[in-house]
């Protein structure tokens, strides 16, 4: 399979900015990965990710230099239009993106403004309300529900567009831990099911760690670290960066080659306690 | 000191968000208030500035009854940081939002100065003292609303979830700030899922669930009961699943990664 996003070479600069809030980046994403954004607050994660859903340029001024690619598509060649259904992107905070009197037709909106034929329409919301196992909130108020109902319902909505590439900002802050745990759950049998690429963006590695194919650190505007979570977990500079080593990598990584421990992987708190006690794992 | 007395709250929309609450916070402890989305937390919190009055019960805070006192008064004592900082920012400035509080305490010129001075260095802000608060990102205003709040010194301080959007560096410093405040003999209660930040504090934990108290008692016993933590949607502490699962345990769980690898490694080999 082919690179569904490719960014080469990207500057940007906000009008009157003293400096790049990106600066010459280089990113090739594989259809159907799942990749962890992370990096210090204001390293340039929200910049980047408006060059790709193509906020910048089309909607902000700025110095932009490089290209970024969806699908082989230039995005600053493309309109808001055509992205909006080649890149999904679920806000932070899901009130943010729902805001109809029902949840069906939440997850509706945004194949109504595209003018989505109504028989097609009903099949791609109904595939939506399935995929994330909520046909049964179909007719209720999304206020009502609970903030990861909400969160799935902002889903569906995106989901509903069939992006090929759906971008998550901090999808997990604002959720319980169990309620997280779901959502990650949720993002790898997706990708599994549809082959859809995501990119989330998250200060907490613990849960995304096991399910994520690549780590890209962001410092300054540039791309700093790149590779598998235990690579840059187990590097020496993730933390420099501001990457929040979770507390069990850092137990393994102290006790690696040691009792027993390997360091070949990642080991889940159950996983190091086996390897200790000589069980396996 | 904050009392909660059979506290009852119920929303709009029939909802009881608060189910005969009790809960005593003594003067210069540290609370973590923990348990799944819309189990009450919230609510609680906004019951001490007097935001939300209960329906049943009372709420005292310094021994003052928070429906004989008001928002103003009840905000002298305690400073609550919102989970969302949009909520509380208003001002043209960085530096005026800093100063809006302590002007209206009455606080001289001089003071006003050295105290906004203070609370953006020690939030990294210095740089935006003079742009508005609404160009800063999400962790950034999360970190305004915490320098605005300090910067009064209130005697009780309430943070609601305060590491959302702070990276790990941030993290680190805000821990080391929640440290400052402790020995100072501040009153704080941390609202929070970010178990991982808030274990190596060894808070006295309070579970919330279905807008009652669940589970009330010190960090090390409480986070080690897998079947009350489960019921309320909270998460362990990778640490102390870890140590759970180890055969041979040292006498209490781990606070720090280190201790743990440290133990392991002189614990296992002969």
């Amino acid at each position: 399979m082919g690179d569904i996003l490719e960014v080469e070479g990207l500057s940007f600069r906000y009008p009157e900015a003293p400096r790049n809030a990106v600066s010459g980046f280089d990113l090739a994403i594989p259809e159907g990965e799942i990749v962890v954004l992370a990096g210090p607050s204001g390293c340039g994660k929200s910049t980047l990710l408006r060059t790709v859903n193509g906020l910048i340029p089309h909607m902000y001024g700025g110095e932009y230099s490089g290209d970024v690619r969806v699908a082989g598509s230039s995005v600053k060649d493309s309109n808001m239009r055509d992205l909006a259904q080649s890149v999904g992107f679920l806000f932070q905070n899901p009130e943010n993106q729902i805001f109809m009197f029902s949840v069906e037709r939440d997850v509706a909106f945004g194949l109504e403004n595209l003018g989505v034929p109504r028989s097609d329409m009903r099949a791609r919301v109904d595939e939506a309300l399935r995929l994330l196992k909520i046909g049964d909130l179909a007719q209720r108020a999304p206020h009502e529900l609970s903030d990861g109902q909400k969160q799935r319902v902002a889903l569906a909505g995106v989901l509903a567009m069939r992006p090929k590439l759906v971008i998550l900002d901090e999808p997990t802050s604002l959720l319980d831990p169990k309620t997280a745990s779901e959502l990650v759950a949720l993002v790898a049998r997706l990708r599994r099911e549809l082959g859809t690429t995501f990119v989330v963006v998250e200060h907490r590695l613990d849960l995304l760690v096991e399910v994520a194919d690549r780590l890209v650190v962001m410092d300054g505007g540039k791309k700093v670290l790149e590779g598998t979570p235990r690579d840059v977990l187990f590097g020496e500079e993730a933390e420099a960066h501001g990457v929040a080593v979770p507390a069990i990598t850092r137990v393994q990584k102290m006790l690696a080659g040691k009792v027993g421990v390997s360091a070949d992987r990642l080991l889940a708190p159950s996983e190091l306690a086996a390897a200790v006690e000589g069980r396996g794992a | 000191m904050i009392e909660f007395m059979d506290v009852t709250f119920v929303h709009q929309n029939g909802v009881r968000a608060l189910d005969g609450v009790s809960l005593r916070v003594e003067a210069g402890e540290v609370v973590a208030l923990v348990g799944e989305n819309g189990a009450g937390k919230t609510t609680l919190v906004k019951h001490v500035t007097g935001l939300l009055k209960p329906a049943s019960g009372s709420v005292l805070v310094d021994g003052v009854d928070t429906r004989k006192a008001s928002t103003a008064q009840l905000s002298r004592k305690v400073g609550v940081a919102f989970q969302n900082p949009d909520h509380q920012l208003f001002s043209e400035t960085v530096e005026e939002e800093m100063s809006f509080a302590l002007r209206n305490f009455g606080y001289s010129p001089e003071l006003v100065q050295n105290r906004v001075s203070w609370g953006l260095e020690l939030f990294g802000l210095e740089e935006y003292r003079k742009s508005s608060p609404l160009v800063l990102s999400g962790g950034e205003k999360k970190r305004l609303t915490l320098a605005c709040i300090l910067a009064w010194d209130p005697q009780m301080v309430i943070l609601d979830e305060p590491t959302v959007g702070q990276d790990s560096i941030q993290k680190e410093k805000l821990a080391g700030t929640i440290q400052m405040l402790m020995s100072t003999g501040k009153t704080i209660v941390v609202v929070s899922h970010d178990i991982e930040f808030l274990w190596p504090m060894q808070p006295r934990v309070v579970v919330m669930k279905g807008g009652k108290v669940v589970g009330d008692g010190p960090a090390r016993e409480l986070m080690q009961d897998r079947e009350l933590l489960d019921s309320a949607r909270v998460a362990q502490p990778q640490l102390v699943e870890f140590y759970q699962l180890l055969e041979r345990r040292p006498r209490a769980p781990f606070v720090h990664p280190l201790d743990a690898g440290r133990w392991v490694e002189e614990g296992i080999r002969p």
